[in-house]
């Protein structure tokens, strides 16, 4: 087995919590190697007792999955109604900006991959964006440029494994 | 371990703690804490002990509820009264550690008020802040007082007597009954008599029955669910156990999304403590009584907080809401009756057994008992969590509470209750915190989530902003909704843009009409309440977008920066 075939494969079968289902196995994967190869569908598939489209059924409905290996950092911007009346929006242009990107999506060297959340659950620190899975609060303009500054520079959590 | 020594050790614990050799230094780690920066707090916290080669314990609390004064630093010295510190920096932690904790000298400038019994000079008093002075905790009496991650400091104080209390003392019938009495209910948005819901599951006499949790809060501007796992999470685990004793339940799970890490691993967490202690699994705590308990998570979809939705995502599927009937109470998570209560309904029921229904039922209005938890969030002075009695003013509690809209700006506007609970003018918000009342108003108190927009606001645009919440989280089963909501959203694109037409308030209307009558459950439903709310309140705005072309705040022309918002 390579090594991606063994990381799903554990990822699948060491899940803690005793029901085992479609979904937990895919968000197990997702947690493991931050995407959703074809193989982990195959293999849930078999796990799970279900064919290859009841598991694409489901990967494909919740938007946090991804099916291209992770970029090195991942920034994501809240725009959630808290965030939206305390300059969200202006939050989010100055970030598209410093990247030079028009919206969601990856970048074209693989080095940052942008999403937008709908709430990051840090409603009183609007507007909130989430660096790499830090939370980050009370946002502005200048503030997220020199975050995604600071991002593109450094190594991230993925960078052993960027596409 | 029987209970009674574990209460015994769990008190040898906590008078360490307080009354130990050395100084207790909590740090507010909740989603707020973190997203303030606890995390470079805490560093420098540990670094200058070690500088200063003085020894404290460090932990990391929940939400003590003035999340705008995060990072919270809360220094107790052995047996004195606790002092906490507001919007600590690492510079000013370094500060603290130097005076307070070395010197034993607090520094009353960076500090937002005392704790305790005897008064520290040149510090108020922390309950008569504005945001503490109206409250009444009980769902939230630990929170930000214990470390979440440490189960005997729950039972230090008072955790886990009403689950002993009840499986020594009390039939499940006699429990139910408190919480019938109790006239709890279901503050997940519905409202429902949890002691109601409670009977429908006690009458099944299936073997296989579930209590399920739901911690599934998609609410923007709503984070007392989060909140209270995070930062109580055995208090929750208590109040399903209870409610599994009360139902004769068998499993339990309590349901999450995934990526909030704090709040996830303090569940899965507090579940393993439980076990460990006898007081989940087999025969708890030496009765007849079993009960199972575990964290399933989701993926991001806000409509998995549907009752129905969220058994198909715990089952594996994609989280659509099902037909009804058949109720959850007969036919529910995995073909099994099944009850499903929000985390705060839950986070009561430990106190209500401990203290009787009638006590709680004589806190609150009207039918509304208890409490209502509120996340107060938008450009207010005080933004935060609290917990409040039910009949508070609703502008008592952005007036007060909250200390009023920042930069001595006007309020022009608060959207309660979620995307779907519409919005309020400011000339109608003299209502009684009362499910009744608000519902009366055409608003929904719901879960508890309060946000405030000043005078700046353009109705047009928050309203698209919700609408654009509400699009992009539609499930797309039903076609009204799905399709309803694009049409909303291409429409108050439109008006933004100042390119609105004649009708078009006439169509929306239209449009959401067909969506409350066509959609399974209340994502599509309520879905048009924001519209119809924010053109009652203030349809004059409207007018002068779509009939003069112009903006009255000005904020909502086509300078300002709309993202596309996609969904595969």
């Amino acid at each position: 087995m390579d090594g991606l075939t063994q990381k799903i494969t554990a990822a699948i079968h060491n899940q803690l919590q005793p029901t085992v289902t479609v979904l937990s196995s895919l968000l197990a994967v997702e947690e493991a190697i931050g995407y959703i190869p074809k193989e982990a569908v195959e293999q849930v598939a078999g796990l799970t007792g279900n064919t290859i489209n009841d598991v694409w059924a489901v990967a494909s409905f919740y938007p946090n999955f991804r099916f291209l290996p992770p970029c090195e950092h991942q920034l994501e911007l809240c725009w959630g109604p808290s965030c939206h009346l305390l300059g969200a929006m202006q939050v989010i242009a100055a970030a598209l900006d410093q990247l030079g990107v028009e919206g969601e999506g990856d970048t074209a060297d693989g080095k940052l991959s942008l999403r937008y959340n709908t709430c990051l659950g840090a409603c009183a620190q609007a507007p909130v964006i989430s660096a790499d899975h830090h939370l980050m609060g009370r946002q502005s303009p200048d503030k997220v440029r020199a975050i995604v500054t600071t991002l593109l520079s450094s190594p991230g959590p993925h960078s052993q494994d960027v596409h | 371990m029987n209970f009674a020594d574990l209460v015994a050790e769990a008190d040898r614990r906590w008078k360490s703690l307080t009354d130990g050799e050395t100084p207790w230094i909590r740090v507010g780690a909740a989603l707020c804490g973190k997203a303030a920066g606890c995390d470079a707090v805490l560093a420098a916290l540990e670094s200058s002990l070690q500088r200063h080669g003085v020894a404290a314990r460090i932990s990391e609390v929940g939400c003590l509820g003035p999340c705008f004064a995060e990072p919270l630093v809360d220094v107790q010295l052995p047996g004195g009264s606790r002092v906490i510190y507001r919007n600590v920096t690492p510079e000013s932690a370094e500060a603290i550690v130097a005076a307070h904790v070395v010197q034993g000298t607090p520094v009353p400038g960076l500090a937002l008020g005392y704790l305790g019994e005897s008064s520290i000079g040149g510090i108020p008093p922390l309950v008569e802040h504005p945001m503490k002075a109206r409250e009444t905790r009980i769902a939230l009496r630990n929170a930000g007082n214990i470390d979440p991650g440490d189960i005997y400091q729950y039972i230090a104080n008072g955790g886990y007597q009403a689950l002993n209390q009840s499986l020594t003392t009390m039939t499940a019938a006699e429990m139910l009954a408190q919480v019938n009495a109790s006239g709890l209910r279901g503050r997940g948005g519905a409202a429902f008599a949890t002691g109601t819901k409670w009977n429908f599951l006690a009458g099944s006499r299936e073997p296989v029955k579930y209590v399920l949790c739901n911690c599934e809060e998609g609410d923007p501007g709503a984070f007392n669910d989060k909140g209270i796992l995070e930062s109580d999470p055995h208090t929750v685990v208590e109040g399903i156990i209870l409610a599994g004793y009360a139902t004769g339940a068998s499993n339990g799970y309590i349901f999450i999304r995934h990526g909030h890490d704090g709040p996830v691993d303090r569940a899965r967490n507090a579940v393993r403590q439980a076990y460990e202690l006898g007081l989940l699994g087999q025969n708890i705590l030496g009765s007849d009584y079993s009960f199972d308990l575990e964290v399933a998570l989701t993926g991001d979809s806000y409509v998995s907080g549907e009752e129905t939705a969220l058994m198909e995502s715990i089952e594996g599927k994609r989280s659509m809401p099902r037909y009804r009937p058949p109720f959850p109470a007969q036919v529910g998570l995995f073909g099994q009756p099944t009850n499903i209560n929000n985390v705060k309904t839950l986070a009561y029921v430990p106190e209500i057994v401990a203290r009787g229904g009638a006590w709680f039922s004589s806190i609150g209005h009207g039918r509304s008992t208890g409490t209502a938890i509120l996340c107060l969030s938008g450009p207010l002075n005080y933004t935060g969590m609290v917990e409040v009695p039910m009949g508070l003013n609703l502008s008592e509690v952005l007036y007060e509470v909250a200390g009023g809209v920042r930069d001595g700006k006007n309020l022009k506007l608060v959207q309660t209750g979620g995307p779907l609970g519409g919005v309020l003018g400011v000339d109608n918000i003299d209502l009684a915190l009362d499910f009744e009342v608000f519902r009366d108003a055409g608003a929904i108190l719901g879960s508890g989530g309060i946000i405030a927009a000043d005078e700046d606001t353009c109705i047009v645009d928050l309203t698209r902003a919700l609408i654009a919440f509400c699009q992009y989280e539609s499930c797309g089963k039903c076609f009204p909704c799905r399709m309803g909501m694009s049409h909303l959203l291409e429409v108050l694109e439109r008006i933004c843009r100042l390119e609105g037409e004649c009708g078009d308030l006439e169509l929306m209307r239209s449009v959401g009409l067909n969506m409350q009558a066509g959609s399974l459950c209340g994502h599509g439903q309520l879905g048009f309440n924001p519209v119809s709310s924010a053109i009652k309140y203030f349809g004059p705005e409207f007018d002068a977008h779509i009939l003069e072309r112009r903006c009255p705040t000005g904020t909502c022309l086509g300078a300002k920066f709309s993202p596309k918002l996609t969904r595969r």
